[in-house]
């Protein structure tokens, strides 16, 4: 069992702003803390690692991290970081990565194996791919067999075919090792796959906080599905209008008859939702 | 030409050499946690040390060879205690030229190493850090090791820093032959007595070295950035 209590005045994009976080959260689960940027999820991270001061309570199983202002240093907190850029040691190779957090040969040579990196062992971090050195960052992160697992935004500098294939590993190390994790993501399926709860902050508060269904499903009352997406033009054709939305990475048309198309500017952010239909799935292309 | 050659006295460049050697040593041993600590400080006095460090670049030799002269003699407390308490004499000795030499080309050293651990990304030394490492252990297996050109950088240009002396040395040390007489000295006073051939040669050796050893450093920069993928 995990306990948060911190506050902390941050300077965000929109001036002062004051951090304050409430958790509780259990032993071996897995969440995934979300938001706009800006909103304080780096933070709240970097104050759990005790790489930031904060004022507040932080203990974890009975042993007290932060007290006040009195923190324990991040040596003696034992526990795994990975970071959105690696942050490997480039001078020793992808073993001494992993043994300069501890002498477990065994255990270093297990976590490899699991991650397909047995091979790369005697590698130095700058011959391999985005995708390789995060694995080797999570195996890295795994050494000390941490309390407590934080990621910020692991997978976000990722493809999507190679951010897929983490998210299963992420998955399979957390049901071997059974560690706490806390993860960062912007990603929506990420969230969904990887974390049994979801927390999204927003200008420093909880505002939401549940299980991944219940916070990523964005339709309302009966509506079937919804996306939100991003107004990018509305052209006139005869009597109707027709909008065009960006939602993610496509680009869809809705029709709008002219008083929508009034209340509407380029640029606004939309939800498109629809009830009558019953969506089609078809198969797009092989699995990964 | 030959025979004058072979007349040439050489013990003022090995006086210079041993007293870059020495320094350099001394220096690199001092600066490295000064860089560090300057480096990870974020008080608000770092601009005073900073700017403390940066003064041998900036004053004139003079100014630098007349405090610490000053400082050094039997005249100042120091200089005093080091007399009296511990039998030292620190002026026109070759003992006062390594201590004149630590202060000129302190900012050469610490410089480098200073910016070097800078440009280190943070993630990876809190990534040591949160491994349970300590600051000191970072520093020598996660820092030191990933900021090889710099410490090639400040090494080799403290040196060649020092070799390259006149003004400090000149009043610290006098010009004692076999004692304190470097090679810069003596080549100002071959111009002295117009001894424009021995000048030529000692100013001719001097100019070959310092190309040599700047190109050495450029060549192993350019070698070790490609290596480590750029990260520094």
């Amino acid at each position: 069992m995990i306990k948060i209590e911190v506050e902390k005045e941050l300077l965000g994009s929109l001036g002062k702003m004051n951090l304050h976080v409430n958790l509780a959260i259990e032993a071996q689960s897995f969440v995934a803390l979300s938001g706009q940027s800006g909103s304080g999820k780096t933070t709240l991270l970097r104050i759990l690692a005790g790489l930031e001061e904060a004022k507040g309570r932080i203990v974890v199983e009975d042993e007290v991290w932060l007290d006040g202002f009195k923190a324990l240093p991040p040596q003696k907190r034992g526990i795994g970081f990975v970071f959105q850029d690696y942050a490997l040691f480039p001078n020793m190779s992808i073993l001494d990565n992993l043994l300069f957090v501890r002498q477990d040969k065994a255990l270093a040579e297990e976590l490899l194996s699991m991650s397909e990196l047995l091979e790369l062992a005697h590698r130095k971090p700058a011959t391999l791919s985005g995708g390789q050195k995060q694995r080797v960052s999570l195996c890295r992160a795994m050494m000390n067999r941490p309390k407590l697992l934080l990621m910020d935004e692991p997978l976000s500098a990722l493809d999507p075919l190679m951010r897929n294939k983490l998210q299963q590993e992420i998955l399979s190390l957390h049901k071997t090792f059974g560690t706490t994790t806390i993860m960062v993501s912007h990603d929506p399926s990420e969230m969904y796959r990887l974390s049994s709860r979801v927390v999204v902050l927003s200008q420093g508060k909880v505002v939401q906080d549940g299980d991944a269904k219940s916070v990523l499903l964005r339709t309302q009352g009966s509506q079937k599905f919804s996306f939100e997406g991003e107004l990018l033009d509305v052209i006139k054709v005869d009597v109707i209008y027709i909008a065009i939305v960006a939602i993610g990475q496509q680009i869809v048309e809705v029709v709008l008859d002219a008083s929508e198309a009034l209340d509407l500017q380029v640029g606004d952010r939309v939800n498109i939702g629809t009830k009558a239909f019953a969506p089609i799935i078809t198969f797009q292309k092989e699995r990964l | 030409m030959l025979e004058k050659v072979m007349a040439l006295e050489f013990a003022p460049f090995l006086i210079s050499f041993k007293l870059a050697f020495i320094t350099t040593l001394i220096l690199f041993c001092i600066s490295l946690f000064l860089a560090w600590s300057l480096a990870q400080s974020r008080s608000r006095f770092k601009p005073i040390f900073e700017a403390i460090t940066a003064l041998p670049i900036v004053l004139p030799p003079s100014v630098l060879g007349f405090y610490i002269l000053y400082s050094l003699s039997f005249h100042s407390p120091i200089g005093r205690f080091f007399q009296d308490v511990l039998g030292i004499k620190l002026v026109f000795n070759f003992t006062g030229l390594v201590v004149a030499s630590c202060f000129y080309s302190l900012p050469f050293m610490v410089q480098p190493l200073q910016s070097g651990f800078e440009a280190l990304p943070k993630n990876m030394l809190e990534a040591s850090y949160i491994a349970g490492k300590s600051k000191l252990k970072t520093l020598f297996f996660v820092a030191l090791p990933n900021i090889k050109p710099a410490l090639m950088s400040a090494i080799i240009i403290t040196f060649a820093h020092t070799v390259g002396e006149f003004g400090v040395v000149l009043m610290v040390g006098g010009s004692i032959p076999g004692e304190t007489k470097v090679a810069s000295v003596a080549i100002y006073e071959m111009v002295e007595i117009m001894d424009y051939t021995s000048a030529h040669i000692y100013s001719g050796l001097m100019v070959l070295m310092s190309f040599v050893v700047l190109l050495c450093v450029y060549i192993f920069n350019r070698q070790e950035s490609h290596r480590l993928g750029g990260i520094v």
